[in-house]
């Protein structure tokens, strides 16, 4: 059927703040959708209460609601819009599907006369429910896990004597598998039941036969109403059946099925989806299949979007939300053009000629005392991509995305020897298994052992193997003696030269000068096309590899690249996407060809439509200088994406390629703590007293000088990363230590802590000689919380005359002072009437977005215009929609550890944030947060 | 760098890999596959035979090799190019290695190749002749041996692959009896039938239509093949038979393709053919799509098929609007450019044997 002409406005749902279990792959569904239904000459309205998404942009809907994801908005929506007649729900994780279910219930579709598209509420009630989804596979003769629903603790007893240890426990209705888990001893059920049925909100668990080791897959796939079916993508985990898909490392296209037990698979998958019910779009399908007889049992169907499709969009090329969207409003796949080739059908299936890894990021560091091990319970907050022309050089790739200090897997010195350890760690999988396979190796423990602890296929484990066996064959030579023919095979499998470099015990950069200039191995860049090269694709979306052909041609026009923010976690999220965004739109208005570095499949920075060029590729040094030598650009943004391109700056600036903006020496001196106090001193700006350190000795002499409390932290760290309130002496020496060994070599800055003192902080934008504030939060916690933990109000709701106008100057001062050209975030203590500086920041900070969409005003844009040199600030007509308060609302995510007190302090905890309006501040909302304002305070 | 193996190319490019499989020479027209799965079935389709395979996923040989996954009864390519071979394997069942078994029936191979680079340059220049060699490494000494490999246009190979004696597969009791013409059939294709319990009597090629005839048959099938279906007038004549016996005919690729010139209808040789289990095909009688096993470098005339009065056009590939599928008007005979019992690749179109069937069963369809 082709489209469905009655569609006129649809309504789509997104998925909220990110919390561990929905991140922003949602945003990039949300926006594709809207794009999508837009081109068709849709009007798109939209509601997202997450400010930092690019979907709730203006540029992306007709009209963008900012509200909770509640019932009541959705009334609210359709009261203002009454000619909406189609509500898109599967665009924003479970989040929107529920939201959807919930107004279905209440019969609100029904009365504003509102169709759902691209949904059966009857699949989702099969799928999301266990028995149900059961009883229908036993109909359709596909195999499941042994099992029944218990609604109650003795039912649920009953259960598991019938079926027998190990088992598995699964609440229903639950994101990401939360309260999930194993049990291998009769003696650990009854907690676990108990958890699980608590974790359900309709009080229900599946207890299921264990299959744990299993090997697990994936498979996307695309539907059409006409019941036209292709999968997209197959996908295989590298950690076998026990640890959450989220949690799991993925390979794509799989890499151990040979075609006949693919074909059942995809039999079974295809079955699946036609038996769940009669809907078109984006399906995931999950298979486990036992490595000793090839035996498939169905684990689950999820008839939505969802973070693997946004993976395999990334991982082929082919836009499954953008797609989904459209047969969603009645097209058939037949009747689709491949959006990379735009020569071909969409109805096909992608052949990549590369293999993707990704792995999860994890940030257990935040949340203390956090059970680390995986399982049920998704507990990543973000993922890395990493593509090759092997395993071996993808999965490199990937973990030199990661940033956790390491440059890749192995070949850096800080492997674990500690067998025991290494052994507990196979066995119970956490963040740092893979590596501790590399140093299972490395330390000489067999192969069977190894296998017999991860379960892991032989085929992967074989790949880690020979990577140790590459190392210490490199590790016989050096710099002058390494062999050509060995430094290719090293580069090919994925080898950083800064892994290389510690191998033959010289520089990161000799290593460099040595492979290119000497030998020639360089990088070339290979296309991403869904085809396997068989057409020729359209699209500019790269890797690099080591092959013999470059497919990346420079282009004469003049380009700027912005560097990405790598993989989501705890400080830095979605509104640094948000951010790089909008960097490259605004230098694409300015005529530059834009380039864009990323490595997190997640992202709409890395949707292949946004940037002119896209590298996927790890932001990490030697991948992002070779793209530099390559494209040769004007210059590089890094003040938009987060820490991770900050970082950058220093080695871009030693190189020799301008940065834009704001220059490395102004970036590091807003980092330097003692040239920016001295700064301050000059211009007359207080700041609360302060020293340096790099010793114990060195701390207890200063802390009496400064006085208690002191706020100790490390110089370039990422949301409050170690940062720690101290009352005295002895606190304060275990806590150097603690940072010391954490980071090692690195300054530490004491702060005389401003106890009770109130918080605000500033954006603005600066070119240099003007600078225009772009906005002023006063937080309402006090001094003391990370400001990404705190309620901020924009404006301040209570700060006097007096304090607004010295912060106003005080900002202007330092913008001015620090040669800011782009984006500033200052923060602010206020004490007594009187405002100290605690700390500058010159870039796009988390504000930033959630500024933009209160005022509804492109600031980013400006900034990065600015930077540019194309405009000055003067330039632009700002007008901010200023009506009552806008609050950002921290969101966190303590329910996946269990364990963890919801306690805050220096160091930020929350994964995501909302935004709401409020007319004044007698609303109940805002006297209740304010009330509570103490109550998580750690000290 | 150092190499073991060499692959050039007809018009003069160069390769330079390591050696895998048999050390040894071996020339072919050069063709790629952009499959993900299903190394082994490729490398023993009799289809493939003269050809050299080009993989283009980024891994082969992971999942080792099994006995009951051939296509026939040993690998019929003339060699293989691979990005990344895997010597290791961890399938539980698997009898061998790829390695081994490559080496055990000498197929010659080369790997380290940027296969992408080839790719393109397949797609941009055509199909053409390749030889690879990891024991002549000598590109002068190549380039003279790679002339002597035949041109693939007007070569005729199905004499070659086809069996020497007629045999027979399935329940011999069947009601159903059907003569299979082996022009290189794959193993699947009988399986398919027999599944559907169908007896099914293997024929070898240049068998006439007489002695077919005298099995006393309730069908006809004509099998896929390697070749240019231009220098098979003996195979054209056998078919314009049975098509004049009334009996119900079924064809795949290469049988396809002599459906369509027994009824007049031109063949030719495509810029580089389709080679792949993810071709979207499109039913023009139901309307629904399937995706499809691909596997030919010679195609039928879409615009004869159309003013034909004898056939329809009953499928069509949906990247480049090539003939996938034909009838005929009377409704006797059907054949597919596509292969239905895949093997590798994606079971959508395995309706067509069940069609067969139902043909034969209800005679007066």
């Amino acid at each position: 059927m082709p489209k469905d002409k009655s569609i006129k406005h649809v309504l789509i749902i997104g998925s909220g703040p990110i919390v561990i279990g929905q991140a922003c792959e949602f945003d990039y569904a949300g926006s594709q959708a809207a794009r999508s239904l837009r081109e068709e000459g849709i009007i798109v309205t939209l509601i997202n209460s997450n400010p930092a998404t690019i979907m709730t942009d203006p540029v992306m809907a007709d009209n963008v609601y900012l509200l909770p994801l509640e019932k009541k908005s959705i009334i609210q929506i359709l009261k203002d819009h009454p000619d909406i007649d189609c509500v898109l729900p599967t665009m924003g994780g479970q989040t929107a599907l529920n939201l959807a279910i919930d107004c279905h219930n209440a019969g609100v579709w029904d009365k504003f006369g509102v169709r759902m598209i691209g949904v059966d509420i009857d699949a989702i009630e099969t799928a999301e429910n266990r028995e149900k989804f059961k009883a229908l596979m036993e109909e359709l003769g596909v195999s499941v896990c042994i099992g029944e629903t218990a609604t109650s603790f003795l039912q649920g007893k009953e259960i598991a004597q019938r079926i027998g240890f190990p088992l598995v426990i699964r609440p229903s209705y639950t994101l990401g598998g939360t309260g999930g888990g194993f049990v291998e001893k009769a003696e650990d059920f009854e907690l676990a039941l108990k958890s699980g049925l608590e974790a359900s909100p309709t009080h229900e668990v599946l207890i299921e036969q264990s299959i744990l080791g299993w090997k697990e897959y994936e498979l996307e796939i695309l539907r059409d109403t006409k019941g036209n079916m292709i999968v997209i993508c197959s996908i295989e985990n590298f950690d076998p059946m026990g640890v959450h898909t989220g949690d799991s490392i993925t390979v794509a296209p799989a890499m151990t099925l040979p075609d006949t037990v693919y074909q059942r698979m995809r039999n079974l998958a295809i079955k699946m989806m036609a038996g769940i019910g009669n809907f078109a779009g984006g399906c995931n399908v999950q298979f486990s299949v036992s490595p000793d007889n090839e035996t498939i049992i169905g684990i689950e169907i999820n008839p939505r979007v969802s973070r693997s499709s946004a993976l395999a969009s990334k991982a082929t090329g082919y836009p499954i939300a953008k797609v989904s969207a459209k047969l969603a409003i009645g097209y058939n796949l037949d009747e689709l053009q491949n959006q990379i080739t735009k020569t071909t059908s969409a109805f096909f299936e992608p052949a990549i000629d590369y293999v993707i890894v990704k792995i999860p990021r994890w940030n257990f560091d935040k949340f203390k005392g956090s059970d680390r091990r995986l399982g049920l319970s998704m507990k990543s907050v973000g993922e890395v991509m990493g593509i090759g022309r092997n395993f071996q050089e993808a999965l490199q790739k990937a973990c030199q995305s990661l940033e956790i200090k390491r440059n890749g897997l192995g070949a850096d010195g800080k492997e674990l020897k500690d067998q025991d350890k290494i052994l507990y760690s196979l066995a119970n999988p956490s963040w740092n298994r893979l590596f501790h396979i590399y140093d299972a190796f490395k330390l000489g423990i067999s192969f069977r052992t190894i296998q017999d602890l991860t379960k892991i296929d032989k085929w992967f484990l074989k790949q880690i193997e020979e990577l140790v066996h590459l190392d210490e064959e490199m590790a016989e030579y050096d710099l002058d003696t390494m062999p050509a023919d060995l430094m290719k095979k090293a580069k090919e499998k994925g080898y950083a030269d800064r892994q290389i470099a510690h191998l033959l015990g010289c520089l990161e950069s000799e290593v460099f000068n040595k492979r290119r200039e000497e030998m020639g191995i360089k990088r070339i860049y290979k296309l991403v096309d869904t085809c396997a090269a068989e057409f020729e694709a359209q699209t500019p979306y790269y890797y690099s590899s080591f092959g013999d052909e470059n497919e990346s041609i420079r282009t004469d026009k003049k380009k700027i690249i912005v560097l990405g923010s790598g993989p989501n976690r705890v400080g830095q999220g979605i509104e640094f996407d948000y951010s790089c965004v909008h960097g490259i739109l605004a230098a694409k208005e300015c005529g530059y060809e834009t380039i864009m570095i990323n490595c997190n499949p997640e992202t709409v920075s890395t949707d292949f439509d946004i940037a002119d060029k896209l590298y996927f590729e790890p932001v990490f040094w030697e991948h992002i200088y070779e793209i530099i030598l390559h494209e040769r650009p004007e210059g590089v943004i890094v003040q938009l994406g987060g820490q991770t391109a900050l970082k950058l700056a220093e080695k871009l600036e030693k190189y020799g390629i301008k940065i834009i903006g704001t220059s490395f020496e102004a970036l590091d001196l807003a980092e330097d703590r003692g040239r920016f106090s001295a700064l301050l001193k000059e211009n007359d700006i207080p700041y609360p007293e302060f020293g340096s350190i790099e010793t114990t000795d060195e701390a207890l002499e200063m802390c009496k000088t400064i006085g208690f409390p002191l706020l100790v932290r490390p110089s370039y760290v990422l949301g409050g990363q170690s940062m720690k309130i101290v009352i005295n002496e002895k606190e304060l020496e275990e806590h150097v230590v603690d940072v010391l060994k954490d980071i090692p070599g690195n300054k530490i800055l004491l702060d005389h802590f401003l106890e009770g003192a109130i918080e605000a902080e500033a954006d603005a934008i600066c070119d240099g000689e003007n600078v225009y504030i772009i906005g002023i939060m006063q937080h309402i916690e006090p001094a003391g919380i990370h400001s990404g933990d705190s309620y901020a109000v924009l404006p301040p709701y209570n700060l006097g005359d007096l304090v607004i106008r010295q912060i106003e100057t005080y900002t202007k001062k330092i913008a001015l002072a620090l040669r800011t050209v782009g984006l500033i975030n200052i923060q602010f203590a206020i004490k007594n009437d009187k405002v100290y500086i605690i700390e500058a920041n010159p870039r796009a900070s988390r504000t930033v977005p959630f500024i933009c969409k209160a005022y509804q005003e492109p600031y980013v844009n400006y900034a990065v215009k600015v930077m540019l040199g194309e405009n000055k600030v003067t330039d632009f007509n700002f007008n901010p929609v200023k009506k009552g308060y806008a609050i950002k609302v921290p969101v966190f995510s303590f329910h996946k550890f269990p364990n963890v007190n919801k306690e805050l302090g220096p160091e930020m905890k929350s994964t995501g944030e909302s935004i709401y309006f409020i007319d004044d501040i007698m609303d109940d909302y805002f006297l209740k947060i304010y009330s509570e304002r103490n109550l998580y305070l750690s000290r | 760098m150092s190499y073991t193996a060499l692959l050039i190319l007809q018009d003069g490019t160069v390769f330079k890999g390591n050696a895998i499989g048999k050390i040894g020479t071996s020339g072919g027209e050069i063709c790629f596959n952009t499959g993900m799965t299903g190394y082994q079935e490729i490398y023993t389709d009799p289809s493939y035979y003269g050809q050299i395979i080009v993989n283009t996923t980024p891994h082969i040989g992971n999942y080792g090799v099994i006995d009951e996954e051939t296509e026939s009864d040993a690998p019929k390519i003339a060699g293989i190019v691979i990005n990344a071979f895997s010597e290791v394997h961890s399938r539980v069942d698997a009898t061998a290695s790829l390695q081994k078994y490559l080496e055990q029936h000498g197929v010659v191979g080369i790997s380290g190749i940027d296969t992408r680079r080839l790719v393109r340059h397949i797609r941009s220049v055509g199909a053409m002749n390749a030889i690879i060699s990891s024991e002549i490494l000598d590109e002068a000494v190549l380039k003279e041996k790679l002339r002597d490999v035949p041109d693939m246009a007007g070569l005729e190979l199905s004499s070659i692959v086809t069996t020497k004696q007629a045999y027979d597969v399935g329940d011999p009791n069947s009601d159903i009896k059907v003569a299979c013409m082996d022009f290189g059939i794959k193993k699947n294709i009988l399986r398919s039938l027999t599944e559907r319990g169908v007896f099914c009597r293997v024929f070898p090629a240049r068998t006439t239509f007489d002695e077919v005839k005298q099995w006393n048959p309730d069908a006809y099938f004509l099998s896929n093949g390697p070749g240019d279906p231009a220098t098979m007038d003996y195979a054209i004549e056998t078919t314009k038979q049975m098509l004049a016996s009334d009996k119900p005919l079924f064809g795949i690729c290469l049988g396809h393709q002599l459906l369509a010139r027994a009824n007049g209808i031109g063949t030719s040789k495509m810029h580089h053919g389709h080679r792949g289990l993810n071709h979207p095909v499109k039913n023009m009688l139901t309307g629904l799509g399937e995706i499809t096993s691909q596997n030919h470098g010679f195609e039928v005339n879409r615009e004869e098929v159309e003013k034909s009065d004898l056939v329809d056009l009953t499928h069509i590939h949906l990247n480049d609007g090539t003939v996938a599928g034909i009838r005929l008007k009377n409704g006797k005979a059907f054949s597919v450019q596509y292969h239905p019992e895949s093997s590798p690749g994606p079971h959508d179109s395995r309706y067509l044997f069940d069609d067969f069937i139902n043909l034969i069963k209800n005679k007066n369809l």
